[in-house]
């Protein structure tokens, strides 16, 4: 187990390389700067500043040197400034990652919270009205794309019956620590963790759907049945343990669709997370930032499979061989 | 029980075999589920009215900026009412939804030709060509995609359709390349691969003559499914302003227009239709996709 988890660490290791440099690379090709953009509001930017600041910043040095400068800073966890915010990257990001991290659980637990009920009902009661209903709705979420799901529920739910607000992720009225802030921070999460869950539900409740359909007719079942095990015990105690486990392998899974699902919450709710971070910070060709983002999705993309791989490993003995 | 159903299937489905290809099956399955039945007309409908309409429409006419009407509700002159510069909306969403599915069909082709030719070369061959192409597309797993093609689309300097097509394609190949690639594993280790390979027919036409078209069926729906996708993806790109440019309006273009709360909240005929047509196309487009996908697959069928 312990050289299983080892083997996907290092193979681990040249992909971030590899992802660094691409990174690097894109940064570099991004048109313009944010110094340069400066140059028409700023009154105090004038070409000669302008030079100075861009020499100051090292941005005249061979690709390489830059390069190293920046893997240096990343190692020692400094990300760069930020040219239009004028605070370093790493407090940015950090301002905004809670509330992106707390939308993407909030995510993640509704979604187990619909899927796992509604998996286990289509299982055992295979082509009830409810199975029925339930595999309708798994074609209806499947379909749905995530930002025309997430647009209508804030219609309808944000501003047709005005139940939820319709942006921002607190009450800015509500004093920082007190119950009601905290209140108020469930009342703006519930809307946009809702949508995710709901679109994002599809590939659990089919694979447990199918997982228990499939275990259902397999012999320790029927084996369990004849010893005259009660029909509920059967399910919880012999198919269920069978068909949830793989199910947490998805988390790591889930964790890299959360981020992608991010960019359009957090801009379609107004959430001010890193999703909407990274929006803006393109439009204003605020480069520090964006790289730092695209690195730290693609890092926390990589723990995320290595998750899923180390726990579908735990569960199944059979992947470890492979 | 499956023996049993596997010996009954087995001389039926090989006198249909000699009779029907892979679509004359699809069609049937098709045929035999009404919801799909149904979502293909309605489908065929939506494309027929958007693809012929477009032609007659008047584009030039469409995107003239009109000043006294702005903003104005659904009437007879505007069956679906006008945007900010008062320009009518059915218009829009018939071009938006011409270029849409024009789009998401080109991507769907350009990806589904790129992860054919590496899946069957990898799959096919396997070994050491297997192991480097695998190595590549596990690079591309880790990467966050939907960042990295909203970074592509800022940077790319004459930006324009073409170019969106490639930047969705760069990303977007790799899991059919997985797919292929894994069921090309499957098929090389038959015996008609070996017997044709003992015989000495080349590599290239064992995979293109014997090995792809054992793989149609699986191709079709992977392609029909990845289609409903394509035309999301975009459609969400597109919302968040990194995907068609302006002067090929799509529709992610007019569900755009609801970033500004005003026309959210109280201008629905600008973003709903098209929001309502996206989602149309796509559980159309995805309920065909898995009835495909029974017929597909012997034992799943319907008849």
């Amino acid at each position: 187990m312990l050289k299983f988890i080892l083997r996907r660490i290092l193979v681990m290791i040249p992909q971030l390389f590899i992802l660094s440099i691409l990174i690097f690379l894109l940064a570099k090709a991004m048109p313009g700067d944010a110094l340069t953009g400066q140059l028409a509001s700023n009154p105090k930017m004038d070409a000669q500043t302008l030079h100075e600041l861009k020499q100051k910043l090292g941005m005249y040095d061979p690709y390489y040197v830059q390069y190293a400068r920046w893997i240096k800073g990343l190692l020692h966890g400094n990300l760069g400034m930020s040219i239009i915010h004028q605070t370093p990257v790493t407090s940015l990001i950090a301002g905004k990652m809670w509330n992106t991290v707390l939308l993407g659980a909030a995510v993640l637990i509704l979604s187990y919270l619909i899927a796992i009920p509604l998996g286990i009902i289509g299982g055992r009661w295979t082509d009830t009205w409810a199975d029925k209903m339930i595999v309708g709705y798994n074609y209806l979420t499947y379909a749905t794309p995530l930002f025309i799901f997430a647009l209508l529920m804030l219609f309808i739910f944000g501003f047709v019956l005005g139940w939820f607000p319709t942006s921002g992720s607190v009450d800015i009225r509500v004093e920082n620590g007190t119950f009601a802030y905290y209140m108020s921070k469930l009342n703006h999460l519930i809307l946009p963790a809702l949508s995710g869950a709901i679109v994002s539900t599809t590939v659990t409740i089919q694979y447990l759907r199918n997982e228990i359909i499939d275990t259902k007719i397999k012999d320790f079942v029927k084996t369990a049945r004849a010893k005259g095990v009660s029909e509920s015990k059967v399910y919880t105690r012999h198919i269920f343990r069978n068909s949830l486990l793989p199910i947490a392998a998805f988390l790591g899974y889930d964790i890299v669709s959360l981020i992608g699902g991010s960019v359009f919450l957090e801009s379609i709710y107004g959430y001010p997370g890193i999703g909407q971070l990274f929006l803006t910070s393109i439009m204003q060709r605020d480069f520090s930032v964006v790289t730092a983002l695209v690195m730290i999705s693609g890092l926390a993309t990589l723990i995320g499979t290595l998750l899923s791989d180390i726990i579908l490993s735990a569960v199944d003995p059979r992947i470890r061989i492979e | 029980m499956k023996a049993e159903l596997t010996d009954q299937k087995q001389p039926k489905v090989k006198k249909q075999k000699k009779q029907h290809g892979v679509l004359s099956i699809m069609w049937r399955e098709i045929v035999k589920d009404k919801l799909a039945l149904g979502a293909l007309i309605l489908l065929g409908l939506i494309l027929i009215i958007v693809y012929g309409v477009s032609l007659l429409l008047d584009q030039d006419k469409i995107v003239t900026v009109d000043f006294l009407s702005i903003y104005s509700p659904p009437s007879a002159e505007h069956w679906l009412g006008t945007d900010y510069g008062g320009r009518d909306i059915l218009g829009q969403l018939i071009i938006g939804a011409k270029n849409s599915f024009t789009i998401g069909l080109c991507i769907t082709l350009l990806t589904g030709l790129i992860g054919l030719t590496v899946g069957l070369i990898a799959g096919y061959f396997g070994g050491r060509t297997d192991n480097i192409i695998m190595r590549i597309i596990d690079f591309f797993l880790i990467l966050p995609t939907l960042m990295l093609i909203i970074v592509f689309v800022t940077i790319a300097p004459k930006y324009n359709v073409f170019y969106f097509i490639l930047i969705m394609s760069l990303f977007l190949w790799t899991g059919k390349a997985r797919l292929i690639r894994s069921k090309t594993l499957a098929e090389r280790e038959l015996d008609y691969v070996s017997a044709s390979k003992t015989l000495g027919t080349p590599d290239w036409k064992i995979i293109i003559r014997e090995v792809l078209p054992n793989l149609s069926s699986i191709i079709i729906v992977n392609l029909t499914l990845n289609l409903a996708g394509n035309i999301g993806i975009e459609s969400g790109l597109t919302y968040l302003g990194f995907g068609l440019p302006e002067s090929t309006p799509s529709l992610g273009t007019l569900v755009s227009y609801a970033t500004n709360p005003d026309v959210l909240e109280n201008k629905w005929w600008i973003w709903l239709p098209a929001s309502l047509l996206i989602l149309v196309m796509m559980l159309c487009i995805n309920y065909i996709g898995q009835a495909l996908k029974r017929a597909a697959d012997a034992r799943q069928r319907l008849g």
